[in-house]
């Protein structure tokens, strides 16, 4: 067998391994519990059912959390990508002392334990009367996405050919003009890589949401799934179902934007 | 920097675009942190209101090195790196080798390597834990109640989620070897292997360091897979740094203990973040920058 053969066997072998416990996740809510869980060999004719998703929806209420998820992710890069454009734009483009410090104090920022500071946010949060309500959430939320967004678009804004920005201050633009009608137009793509990704750090937080929300009313996706274990056995459908319900969304942003999530992803950590 | 039109007009202006990027990361990142650093310093138990806030210096850190299960909080979480990151980079390392050569299908084994690192992971942790336990009635192994094969599950699921992003780190890193250099050790005769160890090893290190450095300071604030999968158990047999700080914090409102628990992870994180800076300019060549 050739080199290349070992590879594309490989390749499958990696694909199947990868994504089979995704897939099967999904079949799997889509099957009777007993189907699931009667143990091999399996008997009986295979049918679909769709009774966890109406259990989950109609019982738990499971659409509250998706809509919390929805709101505090979507808020939080709603904040944070502005935020992020206005300093990678200086960090990449004006003189400025100070910005390897800068840039490594993001990088720490983003990467330290968040545990660290579920405290003192936990009382500050209590005391302003924000815990267990959305902008409780979006807060924390931005800490760890602002850093990885600047980062991430400091590395897109190097990579930008700067000739369309001299003509334009040349033709005597403002820098704030340049940055609006030049740059935002040219740097659309690197903006919607770091959109999609804090979005979807957001959506897949749990130690920040799990500490600053009470009850089910600010609760998000992952708490909901997380706290799912009932108190005698768990409703492995359900949990199927409600995962799967998780997933979904970040299938369909993996599938459509796969390309651009790679290009974030290394010019960040890579070329920065 | 090689900026055509800089004036002090340009410097003011990028101290205005900085500014509430910084005001953010300050307000909610580094003043949280001192604020962590002083509530360790204090006696603070949100149970007991009327002890107050008494100041006790070093007394929750004198405790916690008195207090067996946080000694084993933080030998699980040293163990867990040592043994989840090495095995992250070997398997990233081949993964990236392979996405870099397999020619057909590269969408598509660009999506499987994605999809584990993009889904949150509590719901990997749910289907492992599934996955483990269906695994278990088949092959009558209870995973779960052995304080040692616990740590099976996690580790798996943890290196399962996380070697995807290792790989696509690397693959960018594979990606600006120029390929002349392969060319020109095959006319010299070197084997593949040769090849692999004396040109891609080097020319990979910055990048292999970077990954080591992102997996290692991840690992260490591991959270999500132990909670979900065990919840720390049986006992407290998996149960993380993070996850003990957590249950002082959160479940016994100890927050002066608690804050000095999640201070010890930080200087941890710390110590290791430092020696990763390190490492990397070490294994960079110097490169005009």
């Amino acid at each position: 067998m050739s080199a290349h053969h070992l590879a594309r066997v490989a390749a499958i072998v990696l694909v199947v391994g990868l994504l089979g416990p995704i897939a099967g996740m999904m079949a799997a809510s889509l099957l009777p519990e007993t189907r699931v869980f009667g143990g091999f060999p399996w008997t009986g004719p295979l049918t679909l059912t769709t009774e966890h998703y109406a259990a989950l929806i109609e019982e738990r209420g499971f659409l509250l959390p998706i809509r919390n998820s929805l709101i505090v992710a979507t808020a939080t890069t709603l904040v944070a990508v502005p935020c992020a454009t206005l300093c990678a734009y200086a960090l990449a483009r004006l003189p400025m002392r100070g910005k390897g410090v800068l840039l490594a104090l993001l990088l720490a920022v983003s990467m330290f334990p968040q545990i660290s500071i579920v405290a003192p946010l936990f009382l500050v949060l209590r005391n302003i009367g924000l815990l267990d309500t959305f902008p409780g959430l979006v807060l924390p939320y931005v800490t760890f996405t602002t850093p990885l967004a600047v980062w991430l678009l400091t590395g897109f804004f190097r990579q930008l050919p700067r000739d369309l920005e001299d003509a334009a201050r040349m033709d005597g633009a403002s820098r704030l003009r340049v940055i609006r009608d030049v740059v935002l137009p040219v740097a659309a793509p690197g903006l919607a890589s770091t959109a999609i990704l804090t979005f979807l750090y957001c959506w897949n937080e749990f130690l920040f949401a799990l500490s600053f929300t009470l009850g089910p009313e600010h609760q998000t996706v992952p708490v909901a799934i997380a706290l799912f274990r009932g108190r005698y056995q768990i409703p492995w459908g359900q949990v199927l179902a409600a995962a799967s319900i998780a997933t979904l969304p970040v299938v369909a942003i993996v599938l459509a934007f796969q390309r651009r999530i790679v290009a974030g992803l290394t010019a960040g950590a890579v070329k920065g | 920097m090689t900026t055509t039109s800089t004036s002090p007009h340009d410097s003011r202006l990028a101290l205005l675009l900085v500014t509430p990027a910084l005001v953010v990361i300050a307000g909610i990142a580094l003043v949280p942190i001192a604020a962590t650093v002083w509530e360790a310093l204090h006696q603070h138990d949100l149970r007991l209101p009327w002890l107050g806030r008494p100041f006790i210096g070093a007394g929750n850190f004198i405790e916690a090195l008195g207090d067996a299960r946080f000694r084993e909080a933080v030998a699980h979480t040293v163990a867990f790196s040592a043994i989840s990151v090495p095995l992250e980079l070997s398997l990233g390392l081949a993964l990236a080798v392979l996405m870099h050569t397999v020619r057909r299908g590269r969408g598509l084994v660009r999506v499987a390597a994605l999809l584990p690192w993009a889904i949150p992971t509590v719901v990997a942790a749910l289907v492992w834990r599934l996955m483990f336990e269906n695994v278990a009635t088949a092959m009558r192994v209870d995973w779960f109640s052995d304080p040692l094969t616990a740590w099976i599950p996690i580790v798996v699921a943890d290196v399962w989620k996380t070697t995807p992003f290792v790989a696509v780190l690397l693959l960018a890193g594979l990606q600006t070897i120029d390929p002349e250099v392969y060319d020109s050790a095959r006319l010299d005769g070197a084997s593949p292997m040769r090849q692999f160890l004396t040109i891609t090893i080097p020319l990979l290190a910055p990048s292999l360091v970077v990954a080591a450095a992102f997996r290692t300071l991840d690992a260490l604030r591991i959270f999500d897979v132990p909670y979900v999968m065990t919840a720390g158990g049986p006992g407290t047999a998996t149960e993380p740094l993070s996850m003990y700080a957590f249950a002082a914090l959160m479940e016994r409102l100890r927050f002066g203990y608690g804050s000095a628990l999640s201070i010890t992870l930080f200087a941890l994180t710390f110590v290791v973040a430092l020696a990763s800076v390190r490492a990397l300019s070490r294994a960079t060549p110097v490169e005009p920058s």
